[in-house]
C-alpha cells in the first residue's frame, strides 16, 4: 500500500513541477506586456515598473524566482493590474465561495446521479427507467451556461421564488440556482454510467448465488451489487470536481456569485498574467491532488488492484 | 420453354458472378446504421442545419450587419420575429437580424467542431498508433506526456492561450484541437496494441515492409472505424467548448459570432423580456449536439462490434 502511494506521488509531483515550469515560462514569454496600455508611459516610468515588478531581469531568473516563491513560499506574486493585491488575495477572497457552492454541487451531482442510476437499473427496460435515461440524455447536452438563464427565466423572472444573482455570504436561497446549473450535466452522467455499472454487476453470477441463497432483493442490491457498481463512479469524481471548478468560470459569470472562475474571467479580460496563471496553476494543482486521493481511495477499496 | 429461359438467364447470371461481391465491413455497418432510425433522423437534422448555415445568409432580407434603424434602441417591443419587417427570428439589441446571425453563428461552430476535431483526430491518431506500435520504453514515455497533459485544466489553458496569443479564429482551431486529442491519443494506443501481434501486420514486418509504412498501410485503416466513432463524439465536444469561451466573452469576436456568443446576449436580453434572442440560438445548439450524439451513437452501434 505504502509503494503504491508513492509510486503514485512519483508521477503527481513531477506533473506538478512541470506545470509551474511551463506557467512561468509562458507568463514571461508571453507578448505584449501587461504595461501596454492606451496612454503611453514615459521610458522613466516603464523603467520604473519594471524593475519593481523585477521584469528588468534576465529571462532565466524570473522564472526562477517565480518557481521558487511559489514552491517555498506559497506566493503566487503581486497582481500586474491592481497595485495593493497579490495574486494570493484575490485567491484567498475568491475561493472560498467556489468551495461552497462547488461542494454542494458535488455532493448533489453524487447522490442523485447514484441514486437514479440504482432506481434505473432495477427496474430495467420499464418507464422509470426510460424516464431517467432520457432525463440523463438531455442533462448532458445541456452545459451550464444553458442551464442558467433558462433557471433565471423560470425561477426569477416568472415565479419570483429565487433571487437570480449574487452571494450575500452564501445564504441557501442564492445557493439554490447556481447549484442546479453546476449539478445538472454530472447528475446526468453520473446516473447513466452508474445504470451501466449496474446492468453489468447485477448479470454477474456471485449475484446470482446470492439470490439462490434466498437472500431478499434489497440486501443483495445493498450489499452485493452497489459496491462493485461504484467503482467506476469513484474514478469519474475526479473529471468531475475539474467540472465545478471548471464550470465555476459560468456560474460567476451569470450569477455573479464572485468565486474564483469572476477572478479568472476578469484578469483575461484584463491581461493580468500573473493572477491567471495562479489560478490556472491552483486549480492544476488541485486535480492531481484530487486525483490522487481518488486513486489511493480505489487502491484500498478494490481487491482487484495489485500495488 | 420458359424455364430454359430462365435457366438461360441464370446461367449468364452466374457468369456475371465476379461482380458480385461479398459484403464487406463497410457495406455492413452502412446497414446497421441505417436501420438505427434516430441516428438518420439525426443526420437528416444535420444536414438541414448545415444547409441552413450556408445558404441562411443569402436567403435572409436582412444581412448580419445590416442594423435595421427602426428598432435600434426598442429591441424588445418591435424587434420581434415577424414576416413582414423580414426578421425572421426578430433581431437583437443593436437591431440586427437574428435569422442571418443565427446562420453565420451555426456556420462558425460547425467550423470549430470539424476544424478543431480534424486537428484533435490527426494528432490523437498519429500519436497512438506511433506510441502503440513501437512500444517499451518510448511508448511509456510517450504516454507518461499523455498522463501529464490530461492533469492540466485544459479550459483554464485554453484561455489563457487565447488571452496571451491573440484571439483569432486561428488560434481557436488549434488551441481546442492541441488541447484534446489526449483521449483520441489513448484509445487509438489501445488498439493499436492489440492490432500488433495480428498475424497480417507480422506477415509484412517479415517480408521487410518499413514500421511507418505498416502503421499507414495496416495499422490505420484498421483502427478507421473507432476513429470514426470517436470522431463523431468528439465534435459537440468542441462546439459545447468553443460555445463556453465565446459565453465568456473570449471566443471569436464581432462581426463574426458563435452560438455561444448569440447564447450569451441572449441570456442578458432576457430581462427586458426579449426572449427570441434566446430561443433561437439555443434551439440550434442544442438540437444540433443532440443529432451529433444520436449520429455517434449509431455509429458505435455500427462500427464497433464489441458494443453489441
Amino acid at each position: 500500500m505504502f509503494s503504491f502511494i508513492a509510486r503514485r506521488l512519483l508521477v503527481a509531483v513531477p506533473t506538478l513541477l512541470f506545470l509551474i515550469v511551463i506557467s512561468a515560462v509562458l507568463m514571461h514569454a508571453a507578448p505584449g506586456g501587461p504595461f501596454n496600455s492606451e496612454r503611453k508611459l514615459s521610458a522613466e516610468v516603464v523603467a520604473n515598473l519594471q524593475a519593481k515588478y523585477g521584469l528588468d531581469q534576465p529571462l532565466y531568473l524570473q522564472i526562477w524566482t517565480y518557481i521558487r516563491d511559489l514552491v517555498l513560499h506559497f506566493d503566487f506574486g503581486p497582481s500586474f493590474k491592481y497595485k495593493d493585491r497579490t495574486v494570493n488575495d484575490i485567491i484567498a477572497q475568491g475561493f472560498p465561495v467556489t468551495l461552497v457552492y462547488g461542494f454542494w454541487s458535488f455532493v448533489i451531482a453524487t447522490i442523485l446521479g447514484i441514486g437514479a442510476g440504482v432506481i434505473a437499473a432495477i427496474r430495467q427496460n420499464t418507464p422509470t427507467d426510460y424516464l431517467v435515461l432520457s432525463v440523463a440524455i438531455i442533462g448532458a447536452v445541456l452545459p451550464g451556461y444553458v442551464i442558467a438563464p433558462i433557471l433565471v427565466l423560470v425561477f426569477t423572472l416568472k415565479l419570483g421564488w429565487l433571487p437570480g444573482g449574487g452571494w450575500e455570504d452564501g445564504e441557501w436561497r442564492y445557493l439554490v440556482l447556481p447549484v442546479i446549473a453546476l449539478s445538472t450535466g454530472y447528475i446526468a452522467s453520473i446516473a447513466r454510467l452508474m445504470r451501466s455499472s449496474m446492468l453489468e454487476t447485477l448479470n454477474s453470477n456471485f449475484v446470482r448465488t446470492a439470490r439462490a441463497k434466498g437472500l431478499p432483493e434489497w440486501k443483495v442490491i445493498t450489499r452485493h451489487v452497489m459496491k462493485p457498481a461504484l467503482l467506476p463512479i469513484l474514478s469519474y469524481l475526479g473529471p468531475v470536481f475539474v467540472g465545478m471548478i471548471t464550470g465555476s468560470v459560468v456560474i460567476d459569470m451569470y450569477f455573479s456569485t464572485g468565486g474564483i472562475g469572476k477572478s479568472f474571467v476578469d484578469s483575461a479580460l484584463n491581461r493580468d498574467y500573473s493572477v491567471m496563471l495562479g489560478v490556472t496553476l491552483l486549480v492544476g494543482a488541485l486535480t492531481i491532488v484530487f486525483n490522487l486521493i481518488v486513486d489511493v481511495l480505489y487502491a484500498f477499496i478494490d481487491p482487484k488492484i495489485r500495488y | 420453354m420458359v424455364t430454359a429461359k430462365l435457366r438461360a438467364g441464370d446461367l449468364s447470371r452466374i457468369t456475371d458472378m465476379a461482380e458480385v461481391k461479398g459484403r464487406s465491413l463497410w457495406a455492413d455497418a452502412r446497414k446497421r446504421f441505417l436501420l438505427n432510425k434516430a441516428a438518420v433522423a439525426s443526420l437528416l437534422v444535420l444536414m438541414f442545419i448545415t444547409l441552413f448555415s450556408l445558404t441562411g445568409e443569402a436567403v435572409a432580407p436582412w444581412t448580419n450587419e445590416e442594423i435595421d434603424f427602426n428598432v435600434i434602441g426598442s429591441a424588445d417591443t418591435k424587434g420581434m420575429p415577424s414576416l413582414e419587417s423580414g426578421h425572421y427570428f426578430g433581431t437583437d439589441d443593436l437591431g440586427r437580424d437574428l435569422f442571418a446571425r443565427s446562420a453565420q453563428g451555426t456556420r462558425v461552430s460547425l467550423m470549430v467542431g470539424f476544424v478543431g476535431t480534424f486537428i484533435a483526430v490527426l494528432v490523437g491518431t498519429v500519436y497512438g498508433a506511433v506510441s502503440g506500435y513501437v512500444g517499451g520504453r518510448t511508448d511509456a514515455i510517450m504516454m507518461r506526456i499523455v498522463d501529464i497533459l490530461s492533469a492540466i485544466p485544459y479550459m483554464f489553458v485554453l484561455i489563457l492561450l487565447l488571452v496571451m496569443f491573440g484571439r483569432s479564429m486561428f488560434m481557436i482551431f488549434v488551441g481546442i484541437g492541441l488541447l484534446s486529442w489526449l483521449g483520441m491519443a489513448r484509445i487509438v494506443r489501445g488498439q493499436t496494441l492489440s492490432l500488433k501481434h495480428k498475424e497480417y501486420i507480422e506477415a509484412a514486418r517479415a517480408s521487410g515492409v518499413s514500421s511507418w509504412k505498416i502503421i499507414l498501410r495496416h495499422i490505420l485503416p484498421n483502427l478507421l472505424g473507432v476513429v470514426v466513432v470517436y470522431t463523431t463524439l468528439l465534435i459537440p465536444d468542441m462546439i459545447m467548448a468553443e460555445s463556453f469561451i465565446s459565453f465568456l466573452g473570449l471566443g471569436v469576436q464581432e462581426p463574426l459570432t458563435s452560438l455561444g456568443a448569440l447564447i450569451a446576449e441572449g441570456s442578458k436580453s432576457i430581462v427586458q423580456g426579449s426572449l427570441w434572442q434566446l430561443y433561437f440560438p439555443l434551439a440550434f445548439f442544442t438540437v444540433t449536439l443532440y443529432a451529433f450524439y444520436f449520429v455517434g451513437d449509431g455509429l458505435r452501434d455500427a462500427l464497433d462490434p464489441k458494443d453489441r
